[in-house]
């Protein structure tokens, strides 16, 4: 379905933006009001070397005055005639070692805004190797920009950008065919390059693709129109299309999902559970369903600093109350009770390869999903695409730096998911490298499986955490004592694990100043928390620091515990304990 | 019910949209990293980030304190602020000042602007970091402002030295801000990324924030440096250029740093829709008046690098 906009009259946009300036001239409190009225377009442009991006860039900033005039002085440039002009790409590149290798290198952030809307261009390199930043530029994107030179034609790289621009959700595609001047402003020309590369597009997911003949150097169809040299043309400039595009209904308003991102807990009367709206919406009174734990409560009240809202849409940051005291923390999702995601260990996704350490099967990778960490391990890899045909190839076995790829992994948590397709937010995720910690890969799931539960009764082969729990009778968890005297945090960890022990819940110490570890596990003692809770145990840590915010520990300072009894401090450990979940009913 | 598929998503303005991602930038970081600050420089943008924090906790309070890191050269009236703003807002405000550059008798004149901000303002934050231990800190830099901001992430990563490598940041995909680190190694967190200055002031206007008076046009004593109108701020200045010629004009600050070292304008504005109009009127771009932008090309780049923000 192709959305265009209509053409405007040439004078349009020049009428609206002499009225914006009157308007800031004689009312400025006028200006602000419609001023703050404007709606936010985020566009990712694409394009590789010498196709004019950075010219069409410059122009779009230029023309819609996003420049200051220090920075147009900065890029104005005396050419071999002697004539003064604006080198349009410099307006744009920024970082000093990109300056001198003459081409953008990174994702790099420009800002401008018109009578009509905001915008915020995410300006990204297209050569093959850079994939990984076309992907980010890409992830938050309304609409995609792509250049093709019209004296080149539809290269397998428009191709490329185009098929990337689509996995990663982009609903709206703006086909820039470029140095029109050098081809005569020629109309059959353009219908040839238009007929070819929508016959690509034609096979994706775009809601609307939209192609305008420009010249970027000559400033031709980016702001104003050029009727005179195209009168064949009836469409939009790349501006008019950037400022009327509707993406209000692109929005996922059918699928709430909201990650927990904090508890907010002022005081013993207040609790709330932050978060951003990242589909749907919510209304006050609302059944909901907390995953992965499926626990359910209603809507008690949505909070802002403004007040209580009545329902909240994406993407506000709102404090969700509910009406029963459940478990939630930081990671879960809350959702709307008769609208569920899919709950599983098992995924395919569509993966963005971004190291030089390969991926390949069995390795496994901490990953981000919504609001919380986890682990994964590639099961497979179903293909890798090839870049330059877009033919999926079977019998890889690892994915290197730039590919993409459809792959299949575990997460060792089950994780809500949704498919990416339908719901950005709660489709993707991203790989970090459990080593270094860098970002790896982007992944974008295609499908989970429906398996949750399934697998465990048939006793698949990964004993989930669920099973464990069934198992000993007892949630795992982490109760983090800390700060004190060493001694006395010492002893009351064992005291703790001896009397939970008793009551049949497998607990083990782990202490900063155990003597069995050579005085201290330093850096790693949430890790290695973390992985006696995988395997299902209560860990009691003696610290002399507080809980890292990601492990969800049952925060114990011995500053509030009664350290000068320690019967009373081991039964007040073991109470949080029993409240948690830890000790057999 | 409609099938809410059916309705159009109720229009979010920018500035409502900004201030979503903001909060959720807010939260994220205080949610995953042990010890977070937030860097307060008691500038406009500071004021903007400091209601943004109230905001992402209401009605609990920021789980982390504000740091000012004092050169000892910023304007009186920004003192004044930072004391009236601590105790409205019950925020746990601290300051650290470089004291090692102090006895060295580190200044902007003697010493140099370069000089003068590496010590006293990126020394000075590297040490109160490395003191308090602190594994994540906010700051109020924008993408918009300077070009080598534009590639910044929202989560930028530093080294066990605070360094920032542009050519190996992270990548940062959707809003999934990758906070994993190891000891000694931090995050400066970008909560104000993607606003731009018309954006500081016209949710300055919208939220009615306060910020220091400086903002707005006032006569007041400066002298002509060069083209460069510095303010009479203290005794200090008069002792450093006996001999320099002080006028009063009516001028306003567009940024606020050390006093020797920010440019005034002359200008009429005197309220934040006037601020706003000339502004929008005048088109200059934003540090043009602070000089150590202009040292060499490429400067801020390099700083950054340094450590500073």
């Amino acid at each position: 379905m192709t959305t265009a906009p209509t053409a405007a009259a040439e004078s349009e946009i020049d009428a609206a933006r002499a009225q914006e300036e009157e308007l800031i001239k004689t009312d400025i409190l006028g200006f602000l009001k419609q001023n703050e009225e404007k709606e936010l377009l985020r566009l990712c442009a694409v394009g590789s070397v010498d196709d004019g991006k950075s010219t069409l860039i410059g122009r779009l900033l230029h023309d819609s005055k996003g420049v200051y005039d220090d920075q147009l002085a900065d890029a104005t440039r005396t050419t071999d005639t002697g004539e003064r002009a604006i080198d349009f790409a410099r307006l744009t590149d920024g970082l000093r070692a990109e300056r001198e290798q003459g081409i953008t290198i990174d994702v790099a952030y420009r800002y401008f805004s018109t009578p009509a809307r905001k915008f915020i261009i995410a300006d990204t390199p297209g050569h093959v190797q850079y994939t990984r930043n076309m992907a980010t530029g890409a992830s938050t994107a309304n609409v995609a920009i792509i250049l093709i030179d019209a004296r080149l034609g539809v290269l397998t790289q428009s191709r490329r950008h185009g098929y990337i621009a689509d996995l990663l959700g982009i609903p709206h595609l703006l086909v820039a065919v470029n140095k029109m001047d050098l081809v005569d402003y020629s109309e059959a020309r353009f219908a040839e390059i238009v007929a070819e590369f929508r016959a690509f597009t034609g096979q994706l997911g775009f809601t609307s693709v939209t192609f305008v003949p420009v010249s970027a150097l000559l400033g031709i169809n980016i702001v104003d129109p050029g009727a005179h040299r195209m009168a064949w043309y009836g469409g939009p400039t790349v501006l008019q299309f950037l400022e009327q595009v509707p993406i209000r209904r692109d929005v996922n308003l059918r699928d709430f999902r909201m990650p927990v991102q904090t508890v907010i807990r002022p005081n013993l009367d207040y609790r709330g559970f932050a978060g951003q709206v990242a589909s749907g919406f919510i209304s006050k009174g609302d059944a909901i369903t907390v995953l992965p734990s499926g626990r359910t409560s209603r809507v008690k009240a949505i909070d802002t600093f403004e007040g209580e809202l009545q329902r909240a849409y994406p993407p506000q940051a709102v404090v969700l109350r509910l009406e029963d005291e459940i478990d939630i923390s930081r990671g879960d999702v809350i959702v709307k009770s008769d609208n569920q995601p899919r709950v599983s260990r098992h995924h395919t996704a569509h993966v963005v390869w971004m190291s030089d350490t390969p991926l390949d099967p069995g390795r496994s990778w901490l990953m981000k999903h919504g609001a919380g960490y986890g682990r994964v391990t590639i099961d497979a890899i179903e293909h890798r695409v090839d870049l330059e045909t877009l033919q999926p190839v079977a019998g890889v076995s690892e994915l290197k730096l730039n590919d993409i790829a459809r792959v299949r992994f575990t997460s060792h948590k089950p994780l809500p998911t949704d498919p990416y397709r339908q719901n950005r937010a709660m489709g993707a995720l991203i790989f970090i490298d459990p080593v270094n910690n860098n970002t790896v890969g982007a992944g974008m799931i295609a499908e989970s499986d429906r398996d949750e539960g399934k697998a465990e009764q048939d006793g698949g082969t990964e004993v989930s955490a669920a099973e464990r729990e069934r198992r000993l009778g007892h949630a795992p968890g982490v109760l983090w004592l800390w700060g004190g005297a060493d001694a006395a945090r010492t002893a009351l960890a064992f005291a703790a694990e001896r009397r939970l022990f008793d009551g049949n819940t497998l607990a083990v110490v782990l202490d900063d100043g155990d003597p069995r570890y050579g005085g201290g596990l330093g850096v790693g003692l949430a890790q290695a928390a973390q992985r006696f809770v995988d395997a299902g145990l209560v860990v009691v840590v003696g610290a002399q620091v507080a809980p890292p915010a990601g492990l969800g520990a049952i925060d114990l300072p011995l500053s509030g515990l009664p350290v000068d009894d320690l019967d009373k401090a081991t039964a007040a450990v073991v109470g949080a304990a029993v409240q948690a979940g830890m000790v057999r009913r | 019910m409609a099938d809410p598929t059916l309705l159009d998503a109720p229009t979010i303005s920018h500035l409502r949209a900004l201030e979503a991602e903001s909060i959720h930038i807010f939260r994220e970081v205080a949610a995953e990293f042990n010890n977070p600050v937030m860097l307060y420089s008691v500038g406009k943008d500071s004021s903007v980030l400091a209601r943004l924090a109230i905001k992402a906790f209401h009605p609990g309070k920021p789980p982390f304190p504000f740091l000012h890191v004092d050169t000892t050269w910023k304007f009186q009236e920004m003192y004044a602020f930072r004391a009236k703003f601590a105790e409205e807002h019950g925020v746990n405000l601290q300051i650290h000042i470089n004291q090692d550059g102090i006895q060295r008798g580190v200044n902007p004149f003697d010493s140099g602007s370069q000089v003068h901000t590496n010590v006293m303002k990126t020394q000075g934050l590297l040490q109160a970091l490395n003191k308090y231990g602190y594994d994540a800190a906010f700051g109020g830099a924008r993408r918009e402002e300077e070009k080598s901001r534009a590639k910044e992430r929202i989560y930028s990563f530093r080294d066990r030295f605070h360094q920032w490598d542009p050519k190996s940041q992270r990548p940062e995909l959707w809003n999934l801000y990758n906070g994993k680190i190891w000891k000694g190694e931090s995050i400066r967190a970008f909560p104000l990324s993607n606003w731009t200055e018309l954006d500081i002031w016209q949710y300055i206007y919208l939220e009615n924030i306060d910020v220091v008076p400086l903002y707005f046009a006032k006569e007041r004593p400066v002298i002509n440096m060069n083209g460069t109108l510095i303010m009479v701020d203290d005794d200090r200045i008069r002792k450093a250029l006996p001999d320099a010629k002080i006028e009063q004009r009516v001028v306003r600050f567009r940024t606020l740093g050390c006093y020797p070292l920010s440019g005034a304008i002359e200008s009429e504005a005197s309220n934040v829709p006037e601020i706003i109009q000339e502004m929008m009127l005048t088109r200059m771009s934003e540090r043009q008046n602070r000089l150590i932008d202009k040292d060499e090309e490429g400067s801020m780049e390099q700083k950054k690098r340094e450590g500073y923000f």
